[in-house]
């Protein structure tokens, strides 16, 4: 029958470890661990399963279960060419997915939430459940995969997914500019893999074929004092989302030291950000969404996603 | 005001409070108006609308929410009424929501490449809006000069152009949201990420079953400077479909890749005369974009794979008008059948691109042995097949013919690893089949992220989810339109 019914047997060792009466938590490598607040000391923490399943680079897609350290995945990867849209931190795939953060070079890379094509986690009532598909397009029934990348595993305990994966730009090249406004340097490049702000600098992140990056530097070179450098500055510890006009104003907003995700919106800064306003409705909806997931409150306790 | 009509016919309680919330040319019951409704672009017959409304504001979206859920009654969106998974068909006699009125492009943020729309804007008129300032919208349905920003939502709509950018998924930042009990939510926002669940992802697709968007925040996509356009001509539909996986093994990520095959090339022909070869196997329409020096190098690509594949004409688009016009025959070719017969049925897998050869075989010989005829136009590049039956309904026992087709169609797409439908939807059209693909589990799970939305399962019930399920179950939906299948 159902052709999404996994007959791995690690998860199914998983799922019988998880089982469906005491508090319990997913320990990854702890990258971002305090997200979401503190969780209760009742909590049992398991480890999920590791390795990578089926990769076949032609079809742009990777199975792989979710304790597999995004470092490995994309060591995998990079040998066919590709990487994913999950950040390499030190963490593992499953804590990127339950933490839904994009990589600083989002813009080219594309956002986590977009690269996970299929989800199976185990369910607060111990059952593996599948959400999605995993072939690159699809449309068939509810999207569980949005709802679980960023849910900090408190509506399901992630075991494998099926990513998206995308192939590695011929040439990648990282530009420091001075003397620039970095909204024009968004504006004069095509598609960037990033642009940067640290409301003194500029850093871009200009990619694709050869002749177009030299020709797209060129032009940078017309706007700014610009110079070749190894990569992107260190990144302060603390994420703010603001829309990207908002990221280009930052530097009204704080003393600290930032660094600004132009286009983007999102900048990590030194200071904590101020805590978010949610739509009291949407916060309606994201409590039954819990509630329904999990009844008795088990999953990640003491934790809460967007807290 | 008075209570009965000439007619002496009383007048519903539920549609006086609607014409008292609205005004009385903007909900209508008469007979005319209530058939328009009853019906999508989907070959299923008409389900049974109640009164139809046209609001023009969030606040009478919400006043009609809750007059609905006063009387008990269900609440069905509607766009355009191109869907062709019966999205829009009104099952159990609900209030139907027009958005037809809801028509405005409301800004253009070009410093953060937002644009803010009502749901009701079509997607042509959005994109012919932002080509003077640089930009336009991604997603480009075949069916973009009567689709609207609302149904590409509730669908997750793609087009050909979806391959490079991405589906209408990756292109929504904000919805407002009318809940079915009356309350607005705001799902995401202009920030990239937003903390918390992402309900906005989880509402794109979601075919009306949560609520009724009533603004959407979209990324506009700033239009490339260099297009180049291949043509490439083969002696089998096998070459086409190996050229195609390829060229994204290759790393190469054209803006489109479409393939057609004979019958569908020689159909297009006889309708515009686009300049497609009528004696090849199959076509592949190639597209890249990007900065001169790039496309080129892809192009090139292109035409190496294409002929290490056999290819028999490899031709570049040699002016914005040819261009043009190998598009207008693409996005003409389900005008094209109208021609051939009077009815088609406009199929929607999945499957990974390595299969796609397999499963074209399958098709023939499937629609063959149902003496049915089949044409082929898709979207190769990510493995979503269209097969389109083609048949007259008016002869007997046809329209059963092409139901036991599409049903294997379905099934060998299942078998090799794919999907129910890449961008049409579930709507009616696959909702029997759903426990083929998802473990009862799985359906479960579904159902609760609906239910967390809509809890008393009220907006347009009897979608996607099967039968069995909560909200697919409740008595009201007896009143089934005749003629589905499943
Ligand atoms: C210095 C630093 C910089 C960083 N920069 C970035 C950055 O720029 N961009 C970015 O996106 N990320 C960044 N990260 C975040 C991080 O690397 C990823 O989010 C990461 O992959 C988390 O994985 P983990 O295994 O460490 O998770 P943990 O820290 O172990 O867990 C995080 C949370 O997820 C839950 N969890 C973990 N695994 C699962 C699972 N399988 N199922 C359900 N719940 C689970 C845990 O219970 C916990 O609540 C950064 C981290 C650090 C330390
Ligand atoms: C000739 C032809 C070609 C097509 N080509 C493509 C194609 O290339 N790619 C593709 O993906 N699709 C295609 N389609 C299918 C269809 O056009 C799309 O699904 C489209 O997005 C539907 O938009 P609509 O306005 O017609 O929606 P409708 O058919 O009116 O409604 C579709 C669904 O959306 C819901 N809905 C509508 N508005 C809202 C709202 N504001 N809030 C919540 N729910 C809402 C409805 O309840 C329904 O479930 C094609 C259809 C035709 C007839």
């Amino acid at each position: 029958m159902s052709t999404l019914t996994s007959t791995d047997r690690a998860l199914h060792d998983f799922a019988a470890q998880v089982g469906a009466e005491d508090p319990i938590a997913v320990e990854g490598n702890r990258t971002r661990w305090h997200l979401g607040g503190p969780l209760d000391e009742l909590a049992r923490l398991v480890e999920a399963p590791t390795g990578i399943v089926d990769y076949q680079p032609s079809e742009m897609v990777v199975t792989v279960r979710a304790g597999t350290t995004v470092a490995e995945l994309h060591e995998t990867l990079a040998a066919a060419g590709q990487t994913s849209a999950l950040p390499d931190r030190g963490g593992t795939v499953g804590g990127a997915v339950a933490v839904g953060e994009n990589r600083l070079d989002r813009l080219g890379r594309g956002s986590a939430r977009d690269a996970v094509l299929q989800v199976r986690y185990v369910s607060a009532e111990g059952e593996i459940v599948t959400g999605g598909g995993p072939v690159v397009k699809n449309v068939s029934g509810f999207n569980l995969p949005k709802l679980i990348v960023g849910s900090l595993g408190t509506l399901g305990l992630i075991a494998e997914v099926v990513l998206r994966t995308n192939p590695l730009p011929p040439v990648q090249r990282w530009i420091r500019a001075e003397r620039v406004d970095p909204r024009d340097i968004r504006d004069a490049l095509l598609r960037p893999g990033a642009v940067l702000w640290d409301g003194t600098s500029s850093w871009a992140l200009v990619e694709g074929h050869e002749v177009d990056v030299d020709a797209e530097v060129d032009k940078l070179a017309t706007l700014a004092d610009i110079a070749d450098v190894d990569g992107p500055p260190e990144l302060p510890p603390h994420r703010w989302f603001l829309s990207p006009q908002g990221a280009a104003h930052v530097d009204t907003m704080t003393d600290g030291a930032f660094i600004a995700s132009i286009g983007v919106g999102t900048v990590w800064a030194e200071e904590p950000p101020q805590p978010a306003e949610p739509d009291p409705v949407a916060a309606q909806i994201a409590e039954r969404t819990k509630r329904l997931f999990d009844p008795s409150g088990r999953l990640n306790p003491g934790r809460r996603a967007g807290a | 005001m008075p209570l009965f009509r000439s007619t002496r016919e009383p007048i519903d309680p539920l549609v006086a409070d609607l014409t008292a919330a609205l005004d009385a040319d903007r909900v209508r019951a008469d007979g005319a108006q209530r058939s328009l409704a009853a019906h999508d672009a989907s070959v299923f017959d008409g389900g049974i609308a109640g009164p139809v409304c046209f609001p023009e504001t969030t606040e009478e979206v919400q006043a009609i929410m809750r007059i609905a859920e006063q009387h008990g009654s269900a609440v069905v969106p509607r766009g355009a009424g191109t869907g062709l998974a019966g999205g829009a068909i009104p099952l159990g006699r609900p209030v139907v929501v027009s958005t037809g009125r809801m028509n405005k492009v409301l800004s253009v943020d070009t410093d953060n490449r937002i644009a803010w729309v009502q749901p009701g804007v079509i997607n042509l008129d959005l994109s012919k809006k932002l080509r003077p300032k640089g930009f336009h919208f991604a997603p480009d349905p075949s069916s973009q000069q009567v689709c609207t920003l609302g149904g590409n939502v509730a669908n997750n709509s793609g087009g050909p152009h979806c391959l490079a950018y991405g589906v209408t998924d990756a292109h929504v930042v904000s919805l407002e949201v009318v809940l079915p009990d009356g309350q607005v939510a705001v799902l995401g926002g202009a920030e990239d990420e937003t903390p918390g669940l992402d309900l906005r992802g989880a509402f794109v697709g979601s075919e009306g079953t949560l609520g009724i968007a009533t603004k959407i925040g979209v990324r506009i996509t700033p239009n490339a400077p260099a297009v180049r356009t291949l043509l490439l001509s083969f002696a089998t539909v096998r070459d086409a479909a190996q050229t195609v996986s390829d060229i994204i093994a290759a790393g190469v990520v054209p803006a489109a890749l479409e393939v057609m095959d004979q019958r569908m090339t020689v159909a297009v022909e006889n309708y515009v005369a686009a300049g497609y070869p009528t004696d090849a196997a199959a076509v592949l329409l190639a597209e890249v974009e990007g900065l001169d020096g790039g496309v080129e190098i892809d192009a090139a690509r292109i035409e190496e794979l294409g002929r290490a594949n056999s290819a028999t004409d490899v031709r570049l688009a040699g002016s914005e008008k040819e261009r043009a016009a190998l598009w207008k025959g693409r996005k003409t070719a389900f005008g094209a059948v109208a021609q051939i017969a009077p009815d088609y049925y406009l199929h929607d897998t999945v499957v990974p691109r390595a299969r796609l050869a397999d499963i074209l075989e399958q098709i023939y010989e499937i629609t063959d042995r149902h003496e049915v005829t089949v044409m082929n136009v898709f979207h190769a590049g990510d493995g979503n097949l269209h097969p389109l039956l083609v048949f007259d309904a008016r002869e007997q026992g046809t329209l059963e013919r092409v139901h036991a087709a599409g049903a294997e169609i379905l099934r060998a797409s299942l078998a090799a690893g794919g999907v129910l439908s890449g961008e049409h939807g579930i709507g009616v059209e696959k909702q029997a089949y759903m426990d083929e693909l998802f473990s009862p589990a799985d359906l479960d799970h579904q159902n609760r992220l609906r239910q967390a939305f809509d809890p008393a399962c009220r907006a347009n019930p009897g979608k996607v989810l099967p039968m069995g399920h909560s909200c697919a179950d409740i008595q009201a939906l007896r009143e089934m339109p005749t003629g589905v299948w499943g």
